[in-house]
């Protein structure tokens, strides 16, 4: 999936966004921003974003992260381990959030649904399958972090912090027409399903 | 957490089990690997499904490199004490609290531990409920200790299934267990992180079929079960759910599960449970045989059954 990857660079462009097929490699640089069950419901209950995230990308993700040093003196922080968390549990948020807030790209796991599918395609959003599980390589992919917002709130885990990635890569698994790949391997596994179930009794040996 | 002169006659097990939640954290084990490696040649056809199994793959070297978790769900601990005689139980619990206490400060592990009435977040993942320990006594063999890191992504995908299901067709038989898994396995698709690995408890009641379909999960992907007719259902079962097509992450391909491992106990007359603990393709295991004190003698990457 490396040689093919379309790059993409914040502030991302709704042009750009809708002009990517489905199942496309993509690989992303610039900032993104953290969110996890508390930052949605908080953005959906009508909580004012911290920063714009128009044309911004919100990775569904509850990183590891420890404090560092900078090199001027200052306290920062160094992220350790940042894989996605599974996604659909934000289906009931994630459509108010990408109408008022104009989120281009998602990033996560498993998949949303169809409301969130809906979503993307009527306001020009994607959403982009990164492996899960890899959080040590996707922490390499992390530059430097930025700011962080509800640390003291929502605790290092469901915080919202903003991260400069280089070359974070993922497929789009729904795209800005709102088709989505994990529909068609539902369907199609869910027929191989219903045979293996319909099935004789078992082969011998 | 310091207890006196308990803490004294501990502090070897408390280092020991420190080092235990390291190794699982951030290594999988050699059989996982090579499970993985394997698949990535089933897949080599398709791009996207390599593609994952290659960041996987390398996602194994870095954490490895780092000894940084290798993934950033650090999971449920769960511990399996297997001990001789008069051991110590308090004490090892003891041991237990402060060895996380201390991973996590260490960053082995998340601050991955929620009250769940105030909504606050455990900064050492110490709580009621956390750790959880299992603890069984056994004559003839030094202290064992296993360890168990299972994300909640693929928690949120076990499943528990009391036949007969009228949806499944499925009976109080084999043939109905049978159906149990193949459904377990669709419904999960890939929200587990397929590749997964199912540990799978037949009969028992609700609470020891999920004690046991997890603890299948320390055996090793290559070993079958010892009943002959649980052996084939595993065999049969794995190749069945690979023929799916739900892939790595759910996105398609021909590796959906790396492995099948059932187990069963007796059941009351009136039920028949079939309990499904969907483990992600990062299998996170490890154990430890050691002297009383606590001291390691080997370390290990599965249970030899």
């Amino acid at each position: 999936m490396k040689a093919a990857a379309i790059e993409l660079r914040h502030p991302f462009r709704e042009a750009d966004v809708r002009a990517l097929p489905l199942g496309a490699a993509v690989s992303l640089s610039g900032a993104i921003y953290t969110g996890r069950d508390r930052l949605h419901r908080y953005l959906h209950d009508g909580g004012a974003a911290p920063i714009d995230l128009r044309d911004g990308a919100i990775f569904h993700c509850g990183p590891v992260v420890a404090p560092s040093s900078r090199a001027d003196g200052g306290a920062g922080w160094r992220v350790v381990a940042a894989g996605p968390t599974t996604s659909s549990r934000e289906d009931p948020y994630m459509p108010a959030i990408i109408a008022r807030h104009g989120v281009r790209v998602i990033l996560g796991k498993g998949g949303m649904g169809a409301a969130t599918q809906a979503a993307c395609r009527e306001h020009g959003c994607v959403y982009v399958q990164v492996v899960g599980g890899a959080a040590a390589w996707l922490a390499r992919r992390v530059r430097r972090v930025g700011r962080v917002w509800f640390l003291e709130e929502f605790g290092a885990t469901e915080a919202m912090w903003e991260f400069e990635v280089a070359g974070l890569e993922g497929i789009v698994a729904i795209d800005a027409r709102g088709e989505s790949l994990f529909t068609a391997v539902r369907q199609d596994s869910e027929r191989v399903l219903r045979r293996l179930l319909r099935g004789g009794p078992p082969e011998r040996g | 957490m310091t207890e006196g002169s308990r803490e004294d006659a501990t502090g070897g097990w408390t280092a020991t089990l420190v080092e235990l939640i390291r190794r699982a954290a951030t290594a999988l084990p050699g059989d996982v690997i090579a499970a993985l490696r394997g698949a990535l040649q089933a897949e080599a056809h398709s791009c996207r499904a390599a593609g994952m199994l290659e960041t996987i793959v390398a996602n194994d070297v870095l954490a490895r490199e780092d000894s940084t978790p290798l993934c950033q769900d650090t999971g449920t601990v769960t511990f399996f004490f297997r001990l001789p005689r008069a051991s110590d139980h308090l004490a090892l619990a003891a041991s237990a609290r402060a060895a996380i206490a201390e991973a996590t400060r260490r960053g082995y592990l998340r601050r991955n531990t929620i009250d769940t009435l105030s909504g606050a977040s455990r900064d050492d993942n110490v709580a009621p409920g956390a750790p959880v320990l299992h603890f069984e006594q056994r004559d003839g063999a030094p202290p064992e200790a296993w360890l168990l890191l299972k994300g909640g992504g693929c928690e949120n995908m076990s499943a528990q299934y009391s036949l007969p299901d009228t949806r499944l067709q499925a009976g109080r038989d084999l043939e109905g267990a049978r159906a149990c898994v193949l459904d377990a396995a669709w419904r999960a698709q890939g929200m587990g992180c397929a590749p997964g690995i199912l540990g799978v408890c037949i009969g028992g009641d609700r609470a020891e079929g999920y004690r046991a379909a997890k603890e299948q999960l320390l055996r090793p992907l290559t070993d079958t079960a010892a009943a002959p007719e649980l052996a084939a259902l595993e065999r049969r079962l794995l190749a069945e759910a690979n023929t799916l097509g739900i892939g790595p992450m759910g996105l398609g391909g021909a590796t959906t599960l790396l492995g099948v491992k059932l187990t069963s106990l007796s059941r009351l007359p009136a039920s028949y449970f079939v309990t499904v603990a969907y483990m992600c393709w990062a299998c996170r295991r490890r154990g430890v045989v050691a002297a009383a004190d606590g001291t390691p003698l080997r370390w290990l990457e599965w249970l030899e059954t």
